[in-house]
């Protein structure tokens, strides 16, 4: 058992040493455009904050459509603390997690004693004023207004062979497996197990001596935060913020990945993280593919496939496709067994 | 023929299984009692009758097969049933409750006349009239409850311990009129009730159940008189 | 003060809108307890229909039944199809088909009609008359048309048998089906009359916010606020708090304005008007969740 656990352990330490080297060294050899590596960084950036929403939606059972809120306000402190701070970017990255803990929390504090739908529609609220409050006009000095504010993407310190393209994905990913470690934790720990049974039974967890109050809160600020950074890291790498690449999309976006990907299910936050990506870059593409063969008289949009996937997952996957896998590979398991 | 039949009914709620080998029969025009100790299964019984929960077994109502039938078609058949609770709709006034419990009639006149005639069995309902449901006083809305399900026109009520919660002269007049009910209306009656003396009583015809199935059968003069079924079963 | 008057009477119309919307909203919640995400987009969807048949050749008026028809049966099929099978569901299920809904209605507009704003002519004569100054014909036409539609649905559920039904299936479905009341179809009709409500609302409001996928994201916000601000579980609070809603977001702006013009201090103003529904919205869901007009519902644990 124990020479089992450590050997899978090797083998995730070398799947991610894989993961991190395999597009540098294919960028380097010109099998990878930087643009690809653009595109895996953001994929990852995504990852981080579907795990965000995860946390707070898939683990603690608080539904939240508004998370597109925090992904904003991690951007904006990122960007306008560089833009007109001329802070180091790397710096922003803590000071953005501080912002959106708070912010979280903050909003989870009223959010509190809201349950299910109800924080589900608060939460929406949020979502649709949030391109309004950030061209908000006492904001507009730091904030750019409805211009946003354009940013110039980081070189690679100390002379290492790497484009900036390449470093940022470095960045990106050490971020990203640190994130996953601590969430890991998290869940593991004493805290973990009372936010999943706030979930699950909270009167329950309330007579176990669990402070569902405070618990609730604090996973708000938490989420907040991992959304926070997500959106910071977004900002750098995508060199560009403005109030309207934050309209309700984003938030339906992470809610999407988080339900495709898998509910309370850290691999499936990063297949989330791959399926947002993924839809936002090349679904256009797609539905017009889709549109021409089927010879449809009009031009399907993304947003469509991304509702008609939404419906039939609930139906069909419940559990996203991380839960799918699991239990594909178990039906195999236990007829290979027998 | 017996107006319901009832053979080898089980019931279900989610794994759970309530009810495990229920047999009875009902006369027409007769008034039969289930009785039994708490959780013996006499609710579920009613409600596995109008498919509030998962049953397997055989319900015959007039002779047709209902087991696979929907609540709505079961009651749309003649099946009044006054719910545990009574279930007044309490945002709503006592004359809508009546009006509700008609809509699925089409002979509108009759209807009419029948609410006419359930007013005058509960005068105090005529009183209170255009009074939300929810004000009226426990046996008020037990008046209520009855009247919703006489509003159907059934050939057969359930009543789910109509005597629950409420004063011993609200009872015996409650207990009156379901009698009358019975007499003039021919509305056979199943009859579910905690209190075994009263329901011995009015009924003519009474099973006792035990944790699900049916121990013993008889008539009511008889089970009654009987001390030792009334010691180890009904517990007076 | 002839000021203070236009934007009260123009808070009052787009209150109408505000009102039809969270009705809808209210339809569907006292049923089902579900909080139907998707309707400004069905609203919105209802509005092109809308314009579709004008621009086919019908008037305004012909359209309007139509497309109110042609929505009531696509909000039957949406809930008897997509919502039925699902009723046990986990909220989080129920919350995602909404948004899948949502999606689905955007984009299939933005696909059909593109995403160009389209001009809405008003159906309403533009004349002059006492008092025009304060208010547009199209807006005391808004007014006029929600409050009879509301007359009507108020009548409906009152005075028919079919409306007696649907408010008992709403309010205890378990006592209804013993009844005989076909409780899945109430919830269906109760559906369908929801969608034909926000028709009516959505091609209202299109002469006013022109016509595009994106016209009615903000006024749903609005709906919401005025749901709540009546309490959601009373459809006339609903009505009530919609055009509480439409006034105050109004006056905000005025009185932003007043402030911004003798002090030169600028708090609030036009560009603020979805962050005020969005405080409502909060501050009532924290403070008084069952709104000013609702009732105290028990949960049972």
């Amino acid at each position: 058992m124990g020479a089992a656990k450590s050997g899978r352990r090797i083998g995730l330490w070398l799947l991610l040493l894989i993961l991190l080297v395999a597009p540098i060294a294919g960028s380097k050899l010109g099998l990878i455009s930087n643009f690809m590596v653009l595109q895996l960084s953001l994929m990852i950036v995504y990852a981080i904050a579907v795990l965000g929403l995860n946390l707070l939606t898939g683990y603690n059972g608080q539904i939240s459509l508004g998370h597109g809120a925090f992904f904003a306000i991690g951007a904006y402190v990122a960007a306008v603390l560089i833009d007109r701070y001329d802070l180091p970017w790397w710096s922003t990255l803590p000071i953005a997690a501080a912002s959106c803990f708070v912010a979280g929390y903050l909003f989870g504090l009223p959010a509190l004693r809201l349950e299910g739908h109800y924080l589900a529609l608060a939460t929406f609220a949020l979502a649709i004023a949030v391109p309004q409050i950030l061209k908000y006009r006492h904001l507009e000095n730091l904030t750019g207004g409805v211009q946003g504010i354009n940013l110039i993407k980081p070189d690679a310190p100390f002379g290492l062979p790497l484009n900036s393209d390449q470093w940022m994905y470095v960045v990106v990913f050490v971020v990203a497996v640190f994130m996953f470690w601590v969430a890991r934790n998290l869940l593991d720990s004493r805290i973990g197990r009372s936010l999943m049974a706030i979930r699950d039974h909270a009167m329950a967890a309330s007579t176990m001596g669990i402070n569902i109050a405070q618990t609730k809160a604090i996973t708000f600020g938490i989420s907040a935060l991992y959304v926070g950074v997500a959106g910071a890291l977004h900002a750098i790498i995508f060199e560009f913020v403005a109030p309207d690449s934050f309209r309700i999309d984003v938030s339906i976006s992470l809610l999407v990945g988080m339900v495709v990907g898998g509910v309370a299910s850290l691999f499936g936050s990063v297949l989330g993280g791959v399926f947002v990506q993924v839809i936002e870059k090349y679904a256009d593409a797609g539905a017009r593919l889709l549109s021409q063969s089927l010879h449809l008289p009009i031009d399907i949009e993304p947003w469509t496939i991304y509702g008609i996937a939404l419906i039939l997952l609930v139906y069909v996957m419940p559990t996203g496709i991380a839960g799918g896998l699991a239990a594909l590979w178990g039906r195999i398991r236990r007829r290979s067994g027998n | 023929m017996a107006l319901l039949e009832v053979q080898g009914l089980k019931a279900f709620y989610g794994q759970t299984q309530a009810l495990h080998d229920v047999s009875f029969s009902l006369e027409e025009g007769g008034i039969t009692t289930l009785l039994g100790a708490n959780g013996a299964g006499k609710t579920t019984t009613l409600r596995a009758i109008c498919a509030m929960v998962r049953t397997q077994g055989s319900i015959r109502f007039d002779g047709k097969p209902i087991e696979r039938w929907s609540t709505e078609d079961i009651v749309r058949l003649g099946v009044g049933h006054v719910p545990e609770g009574r279930g007044t709709f309490v945002n709503l006034s006592v004359d809508e409750n009546l009006r509700a419990a008609a809509y699925t009639r089409r002979d509108h006149q009759a209807a009419a006349r029948d609410l006419d005639m359930v007013l005058t069995y509960f005068p105090i309902l005529r009183q209170r009239i255009k009074q939300q449901a929810g004000t009226l006083s426990g046996g008020e809305q037990q008046m209520l409850a009855i009247s919703r399900a006489l509003m159907l026109r059934p050939r057969l009520m359930l009543l789910d311990e109509p005597s629950f919660g409420l004063a011993p002269l609200i009872v015996q007049e409650i207990f009156r009129i379901m009698r009358r009910i019975n007499e003039e209306a021919k509305v056979s009656m199943l009859l579910v009730e905690q209190n075994a003396a009263l329901a011995l009583d009015l009924a003519d015809h009474a099973y006792v159940l035990e944790t699900g199935s049916v121990v013993m059968s008889g008539a009511a003069s008889v089970v009654k008189s009987d001390e030792a079924i009334r010691k180890s079963y009904l517990g007076y | 003060m002839e000021q203070l008057i236009q934007q009260v009477a123009s808070g009052l119309a787009n209150g109408a809108i505000y009102a039809c919307l969270a009705l809808a909203l209210v339809m569907i919640f006292v049923s089902t307890d579900h909080i139907n995400f998707a309707q400004g987009e069905l609203a919105m969807f209802s509005a092109f229909l809308c314009w579709q048949f004008m621009d086919w050749g019908l008037t305004f008026w012909l359209a309007l039944p139509v497309v109110a028809f042609i929505s009531f049966l696509v909000g039957v099929s949406v809930e008897r199809v997509i919502l039925r099978p699902l009723h046990n569901a986990p909220v989080l299920s129920i919350v995602v088909v909404f948004i899948g809904l949502l999606a689905i209605f955007h984009s299939m507009a933005g696909s059909i009609w593109g995403h160009t704003i389209k001009q809405f002519p008003s159906p309403f004569p533009n004349v002059h008359f006492a008092g025009s100054g304060y208010i547009g014909p199209h807006q005391i036409g808004m007014v006029v048309v929600t409050l009879l539609l509301l007359l009507a649905l108020f009548a409906f559920f009152r005075y028919t048998p079919i409306g007696l039904a649907m408010r008992a299936a709403a309010q205890n479905p378990v006592s209804a089906r013993l009844v005989g009341i076909r409780v899945d179809m109430m919830l269906a009709l109760g559906w369908g009359l929801a969608a034909a409500v926000g028709a009516v609302a959505g091609a209202l409001v299109a002469p006013v916010v022109f016509l595009e996928p994106n016209m009615m994201a903000s006024i749903l916000l609005y709906g919401f606020a005025g749901a709540l601000v009546g309490g959601i579980s009373s459809p006339g609070g609903a009505v009530a708090g919609g055009f509480i809603v439409g006034i105050l977001e109004n006056l905000v702006a005025y009185f932003g304005n007043l402030l911004e013009k003798s002090t030169g201090i600028y708090v609030v103003g036009n560009g603020e008007k979805l962050m005020v529904a969005l405080i409502i919205v909060i501050t009532v869901l924290t403070l008084k969740p069952s709104g000013l007009f609702g009732h105290v519902t028990v949960k049972r644990v």
